[in-house]
């Protein structure tokens, strides 16, 4: 019996078919021998593939643990580029089961596009809170990590860098540094900024921080807090998970020196709450391998993973009553921005206009 | 196959094997670039999103691409140009190391490249905290230094990692050309300089073009440099508006505009040309020269030489050897031999593929009149100048669409699901790889094959020869060194390819650039540097082998001639 998900017997009932049995025996056999997964795949049902938009390597662990609970085998594609435009060319022959996303964008634009499916798990939703998934089960956010700001220990007063909205203080002139504005976590960034202020407040918003900017926007996360280090800055915008990543960077030790350096302050913590964006899951509409990739989000959401999920990476756990790890907590409380992340990501067109139109980059 | 019906048929001009053989190569090559116009032309693109671009930020991308183009064109020719020449007309000692030496930066991704220079050029790097050091100066305001993540430090990465493309076709055209010519002009009393200016040069510029167009393609469709250094060129706006914006449409409409320019440029130099004809009007084929060059003479030439050598390659190399050597365990540790198997594997099938398809295509506008086919095959050679994802977008939606059919007939003939049979598999990368590289091959052959006297085809005709077998007999041979440096260049740039490789590839299948890339986007270049050490190294065997066949080419005709 084949189940697989690339081939599937529907009739086999040779008054059905008009082409002699052994041409099609022989076209089976010759698709078998072409379909480079589906012969590997036939003789293992107990699979579920992902198309992957995040390095395997910080998922791997979790992956393993689930094979090893489940004895689902976990197979990944993973690329920054053109995985939704190959899973609307494959339409429904596609092989994907299901999506892993590190941006809220993205699973939006797979939700735009219509290549997902609902899902309705008891178990997952109890898993994960409401404001962390989308209404109709067609994404769920695994992780969440917050974008705080770095800022330098000697050279930056308690009571100064609070807020988002401080970025465009005069007091934060040239003592600003920030990776591109249209980096992904930036353009959310920003899209949360419009979701509270509106458009228009936003653009100046903007234009005021792009003229505090110490440099031309550049680099990733991790360099402004060596840029910090450096003194070429006093502030800088990054997720909080860089911050674990420098303490604990025992290959390259004078990231150690950059950390040291710094302390993370978290905008708004006193009011709406700091943004924060998710790492998500979809299961795509043509999926062959539904149930398994249900499981696959139980497993994900659920406690175990959750803990080790978090601890791997310094994000956040989304499963309410899960800790996050020591490290991650010796930082400060997070108070994360209870705005609908939903709403947030169709605002994202919006604001990468915007930092088109005030020239951030330039 | 019967020869008497062949000739007869030729005679009614029943179109050939090669002219239909030539249309149906034509066609799938062709097919994914015309999936990208399809793309841009049909997808619902942002409303109003050209005519945001073009208030915001169009501009500066024209701007800043066009300097980078321009910046690297001047930086690729004058290093690959000046090397090609001194290698292929002077003699010194060192010459011969130096000839293969100065290819191997083509085997060093640019990123590579802008990561190294980075982290030692920087203001924490090693070279700013020795100036400090010495001047004592204490902040960026005390001095100024240039900086490496602009739009010059662009130019000067990507003219470092590029200018091979120049140096190999100039330098073959170089030596291929016949003394004749240059000796005519000594007799008529010109400086070796004013024959390099006004006999090698124009005589090698269809192949100096050839290079340089290469050069300007990748040029266009770099973006792990421009995305490094921040420098905001058309490449960058194509993945800002694919995932910014969500309009995979607009980026196919912005990588077209992109090929427009390309195609437009490649157009004008054709013109330009005026239907010149490049190749020799004897058979008598005496090689140049050589200038003896003075121990002055010898060491600038070593300094110049040596440059593009030391820069290009050899301190990104210990750098990277550096790092390979302090964490190749982990490497390993992630099944490195497989990974590298993956890479060779794919890497040499696809440049055979290539240099096969190439000189097919090549060689059928040789024979054929067609306008057709000659448009055809025009098409076929652009897939170089459009950007790797979006290339890899146009690769999916014909393969998919093939797949879904024959999943369709075959459920309604045969009564089962074939599935999708190419998509995501290594069918579909190779795929991948022949159109994006075809250019290399078919730019080589062409160049090789305008050398070629037609002369020589039409004595061949004359003695009943068919099409086929004078390929065999009489270009083929010719051709050789051609055909070895496209397979070379397509091999290397097989190993180095990233964008397509990563969105067509089959599940948990990796190569050895996309293993590099895993880590060096989570900002661990370090982590996976043995692999791309190892990218590096695999493209240095080829291409010492290439040089040696391309010298002994040469010796042995001199020999014989």
């Amino acid at each position: 019996m084949i189940t697989s998900n690339r081939l599937s017997v529907r009739q086999l009932d040779p008054a059905m078919n008009p082409l002699p049995r052994y041409v099609r025996i022989l076209t089976i056999a010759l698709a078998m021998l072409l379909s480079g997964n589906g012969f590997a795949a036939s003789h293992n049902d107990q699979v579920v593939n992902l198309y992957s938009l995040r390095q395997p390597f910080l998922i791997a662990p979790m992956l393993a643990a689930f094979t090893e609970a489940t004895g689902i085998k976990v197979n990944v594609v993973y690329a920054k580029q053109g995985i939704l435009e190959r899973i609307k060319a494959e339409g429904r022959n596609t092989a994907a089961d299901a999506v892993l996303s590190v941006d809220i964008g993205r699973l939006n634009a797979m939700v735009a596009a219509g290549v997902l499916q609902g899902i309705q798990s008891d178990a997952i939703d109890a898993n994960i809170p409401p404001q962390y998934r989308h209404p109709d089960g067609l994404w769920f956010g695994l992780t969440t990590r917050a974008r705080v700001f770095f800022v330098s220990k000697d050279r930056v007063g308690e009571d100064e860098f609070l807020t988002y909205e401080s970025l465009a203080e005069p007091y934060a002139k040239g003592r600003i540094c920030i990776r591109s504005g249209k980096n992904v976590y930036n353009v959310s960034l920003i899209a949360a900024m419009i979701a509270h202020h509106g458009e228009a407040w936003t653009r100046d918003w903007l234009k005021n921080v792009k003229a505090n900017l110490a440099r031309r926007p550049q680099g990733n996360d991790r360099a402004q807090a060596k840029a910090i280090y450096e003194g070429v800055c006093d502030v800088g915008v990054a997720n909080t998970y860089y911050y674990g990543k420098m303490q604990t960077n025992e290959k390259k030790p004078e990231q150690k020196q950059w950390a040291d350096a710094i302390r993370i302050v978290f905008p708004n913590h006193d009011g709406r709450g700091t943004h924060v964006n998710v790492s998500g899951i979809g299961v795509t509409q043509y999926a062959k391998n539904r149930d398994n990739a249900i499981r696959l989000i139980e497993f994900l959401s659920g406690a175990q993973a959750q803990r080790r999920y978090a601890a791997d990476n310094f994000e956040y756990p989304v499963k309410p009553g899960v800790a996050s790890d020591a490290r991650v907590r010796s930082w400060g409380r997070l108070n994360p921005d209870a705005v609908d992340l939903a709403y947030v990501a169709t605002l994202r067109t919006a604001a990468s206009k915007l930092v088109d139109e005030v020239r951030f980059d330039r | 196959m019967n020869q008497r019906s062949v000739s007869r048929g030729a005679r009614r001009r029943r179109p050939s094997v090669w002219t239909l053989g030539g249309l149906l190569v034509a066609a799938c090559v062709a097919a994914p670039l015309l999936a990208v116009a399809y793309l841009a032309v049909v997808g619902s693109g942002e409303p109003g999103l050209w005519s945001h671009l073009a208030a915001t930020v169009l501009p500066d991308y024209a701007a800043t691409s066009l300097q980078l183009m321009l910046g690297v064109a001047v930086g690729a020719l004058i290093l690959g140009v000046t090397c090609a020449w001194l290698i292929a007309q002077c003699r010194f000692p060192g010459r011969q190391v130096l000839a293969w030496a100065l290819l191997l930066p083509l085997a060093m991704p640019a990123y590579v490249l802008a990561y190294v220079y980075t982290d030692a050029l920087e203001y924490a790097g090693p070279v700013q905290t020795w100036l400090r050091a010495q001047f004592g100066w204490r902040s960026p305001q005390d001095y100024w230094f240039p900086e490496i993540r602009s739009l010059g430090g662009a130019v000067a990465m990507l003219s470092l990692t590029l200018y091979p493309y120049v140096y190999l076709l100039a330098r073959t055209a170089f030596q291929e050309q016949s003394a004749c010519l240059i000796d005519a002009g000594r007799t008529l009393g010109l400086s070796p300089w004013q024959s390099f200016l006004r006999i090698a040069l124009p005589m090698a510029r269809p192949a100096i073009v050839v290079g340089l167009a290469l050069v300007l393609m990748e040029t266009l469709n770099d973006f792990g440099t421009v995305d490094f250094f921040a420098v905001p060129t058309f490449t960058l706006g194509i993945y800002d508006v694919w995932h910014n914006m969500n309009s995979s449409a607009g980026a196919a409409q912005i990588a077209l505009v992109l090929l427009g320019l390309i195609v437009l440029l490649i157009v004008l130099e054709r013109r330009g040309r005026h239907d010149q004809r490049y190749h020799a009007l004897t058979t008598r084929r005496r090689f140049t020269q050589a200038y003896c060059l003075s121990r002055r003479q010898t060491m600038l030439a070593w300094f110049a030489c040596l440059t593009p050598v030391l820069l290009g390659f050899l301190l990104p190399a210990v750098v990277l050897g550096g790092y390979a050597l302090r964490f190749y365990p982990l490497t390993l540790q992630h099944g490195y031999w497989t990974i590298a198997g993956n890479s060779l594997t794919l890497a040499a099938a696809s440049a055979l593929a290539a240099v096969a398809i190439g000189l097919f295509l090549a060689y059928g506008m040789r024979l054929s009149s067609s306008g057709l086919f000659r448009s055809a095959a025009r098409v076929a050679g652009v897939g170089y100048a459009i950007p790797g994802a979006v290339l890899a977008v146009g690769v999916m939606i014909p393969l998919a669409a093939l797949d879904n059919a024959m999943d369709a007939l075959s459920e309604s003939m045969l009564g089962f699901n074939t599935g999708l049979l190419l998509s995501g598999t290594l069918v579909a990368v190779a795929y991948g790889y022949v159109i994006r590289f075809l250019a290399l091959p078919l730019g080589a052959v062409e160049a090789g094959l305008g050398r070629i006297k037609p002369s020589m085809d039409d004595a061949a005709r004359t003695l009943g020869i068919r099409p086929g077998k004078r390929l065999a007999r009489i270009h083929f041979p010719l051709l050789r060194g051609s055909l070895l440096a496209a397979m070379l260049l397509v091999f290397v740039d097989g190993m180095k390819e990233l964008p397509m490789t990563v969105a067509l590839r089959p599940f948990n299948y990796d190569t050895l650039a996309t293993f590099v890339y895993q880590y060096a986007s989570d900002e661990m270049l370090e982590e996976s540097a043995f692999a791309a050490l190892s990218i590096v190294a695999v493209g240095i065997l080829p291409v010492m082998m290439l040089s040696r066949a391309i010298s002994a080419d040469r010796t042995r005709r001199e020999s014989s001639g």
